[in-house]
């Protein structure tokens, strides 16, 4: 799992625009298939097997009517991007937030260079279109996780935008942690907080660094704990843990708040999608249900 | 995609044991805190103490509409008589919100999503509290920003801070119910601090009252008697006074000659030493008032030289009430009117006095 996403986060500087769509679809889905089902239920029992969990979650879950679930949860996973993502933004509005900004050329981190466009009176230029596949992939994958009612935990050291991510955060029905990381968090949980705590399904960076700009524990803490994680990093950043890097600039309020617009609208609107699709469901069943009833009178009688 | 194959079925199938010692798997009870309690358990808790209620009401023959937290304890002090010493031993029926303390019941919903947006920050209380907070400084600010863009000067009036303070730590942990580390109680007091020194910070004073306690501000006014008239229409007035053990009381009449008798006796025959008649005449000496009152004093208790002291805090008390605010204050640091606190110091075993130690004698 962990050397697919690796792999997925190298792939900008060879790949470009052009099988774009198709690895869309493959990324998000496999984690997403892989990620609902198994955290919960591994967290319940004690890690003494890895792989799938107790036989008895085994039948109990063939023994659910499988053909609605499947088609709520594996309906989207058929299209490329279900949630329409692509038209939230465009290259202007990256352009005009002031997204394609970096940090001095001194400042720059080694293995951001394959996202670098150029450098200009020695401050680094982000490759906007590179920019715009990643925060394309980003904004699906944050979609899947949260139609799948996943919980998403935005974190950011900055202290110039705590009160913006976590009302962001508040507004969309998710979490957020602005403050000093509390080195158990994640990998102490259990113990922290309280037998039968549930985990974020998801982290997003939206600024990778901490105050004495070292990479936030959390990208850490997260990766071991085989949490997916979004990231905006910016030239000073190492995107090498991050699932889903987002090269782009974290220090202007105009960017942050670009951001912090994209992932509140992402989430908010594959939730109503969700609800949508429960509430059309169930009225699909009704239906069944109210027309299978004289069928079977017939057939008894 | 939808459909797993059967190899891969088969294959996650396979468990393989992760080798983990005890200490991994065993429930950790010392680290694992304060048990917790679901809002269910409360809630069947308090439906069991309502009935219970009922029930002892009904035993003790009275009217279960009116039966008090008193009259329950009273009536399980009855029934369950205990000679244990603790209170806290003894049996007792309160309500569940007194005996399950007020502290984190589980912070999530049945499908594990915490409450509080905050939740996995750890101190939800404190750090929500620093939020809001913050947002009445933006708010401010915002605020601010219009006036200054309407034209108008933004006025910095000085606000009196003396008769409030702010609440200390532990009142602050009572009501976040949350532990507080001194650097976060800190930093929330300089927040409420910055807050309050902004020009425009009256829109959200009920916000900061809420942090804010009032001290009653102890004035040191003690207001002078008036004069009381006797009746030949004579001005006269009242005082007390202690020193050592002795108790004086002093009647001050004006339009006097200079008269001062002691129970009943005058002055010169019963204070023969010069320097406890100098002391009597030391308060009328200071105010150059010799010879114009006339004082009746009584005095019990003491020897001769506190009893002069307490003649003197007595006439001086008294005289008060015939004297200018600034005269009084005059007294006042000349020490007239002070209650001398010296006593007697006790006399310790293994020395001889009170500080004089035994002949030290080198062999």
């Amino acid at each position: 799992m962990r050397g697919r996403r690796g792999r997925a986060a190298a792939l900008p500087g060879s790949g470009g625009g052009r099988g774009g769509s198709g690895k869309f679809g493959s990324s998000s889905s496999s984690s997403a298939t892989e990620m609902a089902v198994p955290r919960i239920l591994r967290a319940a029992a004690p890690r003494l097997y890895s792989g799938l969990p107790a036989p008895a979650a085994l039948t109990a879950a063939a023994a659910r009517p499988r053909d609605p679930e499947d088609k709520l949860l594996a309906e989207p996973l058929r299209h490329p991007d279900f949630f329409k993502v692509k038209n939230l933004f465009t290259l202007k509005d990256l352009f005009d937030a002031r997204v394609h900004l970096g940090h001095k050329k001194g400042c720059r981190h080694q293995f951001m260079k394959p996202y670098i466009f150029g450098c200009r009176l020695d401050q680094d230029i982000i490759d906007l279109d590179q920019t715009m596949q990643h925060l394309q992939l980003a904004l699906n994958f944050t979609a899947h996780v949260a139609y799948r009612k996943g919980i998403i935990l935005f974190v950011s050291r900055n202290r110039q935008f705590c009160h913006l991510v976590e009302s962001t955060a508040r507004e969309c029905g998710e979490y957020a942690h602005t403050r000093y990381w509390q080195g158990g968090l994640l990998t102490n949980a259990h113990i922290q907080f309280g037998p039968g705590i549930r985990l974020p399904d998801l982290l997003i960076f939206l600024s990778s660094l901490n105050n004495v700009f070292e990479p936030h524990v959390a990208i850490r803490d997260a990766a071991k704990m085989n949490i997916p994680t979004v990231g905006v990093v910016d030239t000073n950043c190492n995107p090498c843990l991050i699932t889903y890097p987002i090269p782009g600039n974290d220090d202007s309020p105009t960017a942050m708040e670009l951001y912090c617009k994209l992932f509140k609208m992402t989430i908010i609107h594959a939730k109503n999608k969700r609800k949508q699709i429960e509430v059309f469901q169930e009225l699909q069943s009704r239906q069944k249900g109210d027309t299978s009833r004289p069928v079977v009178a017939e057939g008894q009688a | 995609m939808t459909e797993r194959n059967p190899k891969e079925q088969e294959r996650d199938a396979t468990l393989r044991l992760i080798y983990t010692t005890t200490a991994a798997w065993r429930k950790n009870v010392a680290a694992s805190g304060p048990e917790k309690y679901t809002e269910a358990f409360i809630k069947k808790q308090i439906e069991e103490f309502d009935l219970g209620k009922r029930h002892l009401a009904n035993m003790m023959g009275e009217d279960p509409e009116t039966f008090t937290q008193e009259d329950i304890d009273r009536a399980i002090a009855y029934l369950f008589p205990s000679g244990l010493f603790d209170k806290r031993a003894r049996p007792m029926m309160k309500h569940p919100s007194e005996i399950f303390p007020e502290q984190r019941k589980i912070q999530w919903g049945e499908d594990g999503r915490p409450f509080h947006f905050l939740f996995y920050t750890g101190k939800q209380s404190y750090y929500s509290l620093m939020h809001e907070t913050y947002e009445k400084l933006l708010n401010v600010q915002k605020h601010q920003d219009q006036l200054v863009a309407q034209g108008f000067s933004l006025q910095k009036e000085k606000k009196n801070l003396v008769g409030s303070r702010w609440l200390t730590k532990t009142e602050l942990e009572g009501m976040l119910l949350e532990k507080l580390s001194d650097d976060d109680y800190s930093r929330f007091i300089r927040l409420l601090e910055k807050l309050m020194t902004l020009p425009c910070s009256d829109i959200e004073e009920n916000y900061i009252k809420k942090f804010s306690k009032e001290i009653a501000v102890q004035l040191q006014k003690v207001s002078t008697e008036p004069l009381k008239y006797d009746e030949q229409g004579v001005a006269f007035s009242t005082g007390e006074g202690v020193r050592k053990t002795s108790r004086a009381t002093a009647v001050v009449y004006d339009n006097g000659t200079g008269k001062i008798t002691v129970n009943g006796i005058d002055i010169l025959r019963y204070f023969p030493v010069l320097q406890d008649r100098e002391q009597l005449l030391f308060p009328f000496q200071f105010l150059d008032r010799v010879g114009k009152h006339d004082a009746i004093c009584t005095v019990s208790g003491g020897g001769r030289s506190s009893q002069a002291g307490a003649i003197r805090l007595a006439t001086a008390k008294a005289l008060r009430s015939f004297v200018t605010e600034t005269e009084v204050e005059f007294m006042r640091q000349a020490g007239l009117l002070t209650v001398d606190p010296r006593v007697r110091e006790r006399k310790k075993p293994g020395q001889e006095g009170a500080r004089r130690k035994f002949t030290w004698k080198k062999r």
